[in-house]
């Protein structure tokens, strides 16, 4: 009976609770989501490769040919690349719905000539 | 009355009351349990090996890796032994960020406990109240660290994010509010007759027991044994925070409920102590990538009791050895102990008292095939 007028308060709150699929929780600043590439500044020096606790980032090519291969899958979302960045080329977007059932489609391209190929959201 | 045998009655390792697989043989009389065989291993993920396999800084999200509700009580049982050997001290701001880290993961491993019981007890009303509460927690988190449940702000050599001025002011609403919440459930705890007539006298562990069968933390704790690592051996900064040890003399499920919600209030202040007090300057020192030969034993005080890391090095990038002893398989003995002479009806409850986190603890087992000998690799 101790919890009766907590209850009756209850009554006249919104609840607690967002109905996920339409209405969404808008992450903080500085939330670990998604890490993006910015290959205009990247300087291809496989300091974030090495950082990499699961070895989830992969440097593949030289030059103009040269890509990052980020695999969505492996990635523990720690954000040791963000901060082994020299020139801040990476940084952790907000997106958070990243689960999937295909790990074929994980793997993200971010190349020097082509625009940053936008994120699939898994389907 | 007079049974003429026992019936043995199989427990786990997939079973509705327990939340992680492990099996327990109950032989009972009647109604009354009369022997225990607890057999661990079901969730045996090979952690220890592969912590021989990665360098160090990687390591780190290792150790964060072992346990998901007290994550920032391995990394920092991990950075503190790992430090150790290398021979790096933190700046006094790191500490405090860490303390402030591990106690509001205090805050959120206890909270979420008090709901496990609750719901154990059949109240679960408690359960869906504290649970909402801790969001608070959970939302404080995911602002100072970039994860809800993995914080990843532990790293060799100080802490990878600071706490801004803004950031303390959060802090202190959430712990306002937090802190009238929690009041409030101690009251209900004390109070609430169907509470009291679940827990109250149910899975007693007598002091001497409790003593001499190793138990650590809250378990210890709730049977009146005043024993923390805080408080015995200080590290980081609680040894410049002054806090009370929480104890109760119960030696019930129901004490433990108790020590663990005015620990709660208990690390609240510890909070707000550290933010306070916090010093200005550097967050984070530059860690070597190698450590010299040596071996070191680290404890931290985690959400569920002592908590013990030991780390042997050879003078390379990865550890030659590491081993992890999580509170759950300390607790273990003590809880085949307080589980003799209790009713079926209360098995789930007593087995939720200790917290236990099995995926921790697991250990190899190794059945001889021609001999049908059994080992378990517990050390």
């Amino acid at each position: 009976m101790s919890l009766v007028g907590e209850a009756l308060k209850q009554l006249m709150r919104k609840p607690s609770t967002l109905k996920y699929p339409s209405e969404k929780a808008t992450p903080p600043p500085g939330f670990r989501g998604l890490p993006i590439w910015d290959m205009k500044k990247c300087i291809l020096c496989v300091l974030c490769q090495n950082a990499c606790p699961p070895s989830a980032i992969k440097l593949i090519g030289k030059g103009q040919e040269a890509k990052v291969e980020y695999h969505l899958d492996r990635c523990i979302f720690c954000g040791e690349c963000v901060d082994a960045c020299p020139v801040d080329a990476i940084t952790m977007s907000g997106q958070y719905e990243l689960a999937g059932s295909d790990r074929s489609i994980m793997v993200l391209c971010f190349g020097k000539e082509k625009p940053v190929i936008p994120v699939k959201n898994a389907p | 009355m007079g049974y003429a045998s026992t019936i043995k009655v199989p427990f786990g390792p997939q079973h509705p009351a327990l939340k992680e697989p492990e099996h327990f043989l109950f032989e009972c009389e009647g109604d009354i349990v009369v022997n225990v065989t607890p057999r661990i291993g079901y969730v045996h993920r090979g952690m220890e090996k592969a912590f021989e396999l990665g360098t160090y800084s990687h390591d780190m999200y290792l150790a964060e890796r072992v346990c998901g509700i007290c994550t920032s009580a391995h990394t920092t049982c991990y950075t503190q032994a790992v430090e150790e050997l290398m021979g790096v001290e933190i700046p006094a701001r790191a500490r405090y960020i860490r303390t402030i880290i591990a106690e509001l993961e205090r805050l959120q491993s206890h909270s979420l406990w008090v709901g496990i019981v609750a719901h154990e007890a059949g109240f679960d009303t408690l359960f869906m109240y504290v649970w909402r509460d801790r969001e608070v927690v959970m939302n404080l988190f995911e602002e100072l660290t970039g994860g809800r449940v993995l914080h990843a702000i532990n790293t060799l050599g100080g802490v990878r994010r600071d706490i801004s001025p803004d950031a303390v002011l959060k802090i202190k609403g959430g712990l306002d509010y937090f802190e009238k919440r929690t009041k409030e459930y101690l009251r209900v705890i004390k109070t609430e007759r169907t509470f009291l007539k679940r827990t109250s006298g149910v899975g007693l562990l007598k002091p001497d027991d409790a003593a001499s069968l190793n138990a650590v933390g809250p378990t210890l704790r709730g049977s009146g044994i005043r024993n923390d690592v805080r408080v015995d051996d200080p590290y980081i900064a609680y040894g410049e925070i002054p806090f009370n040890l929480i104890t109760s003399d119960g030696c019930d499920v129901l004490s433990r409920t108790v020590v663990r919600t005015e620990e709660m209030l208990e690390s609240i202040n510890i909070i707000r102590y550290a933010l306070d007090h916090m010093p200005a300057g550097e967050i984070r020192v530059r860690a070597p990538k190698n450590a010299p030969p040596g071996e070191v034993v680290s404890r931290v005080e985690a959400p569920r009791g002592e908590l013990m890391h030991y780390a042997r090095s050879n003078g390379t990038a990865k550890p030659e050895r590491y081993k992890v002893r999580a509170p759950t398989l300390a607790n273990i003995p003590s809880l085949c102990k307080t589980l003799m002479g209790v009713h079926v009806a209360d098995i789930p409850i007593i087995l939720a008292g200790i917290d236990p986190c099995f995926a921790c603890m697991d250990r190899m087992l190794i059945i001889g095939k021609k001999t049908n000998e059994k080992r378990y690799f517990t050390r």
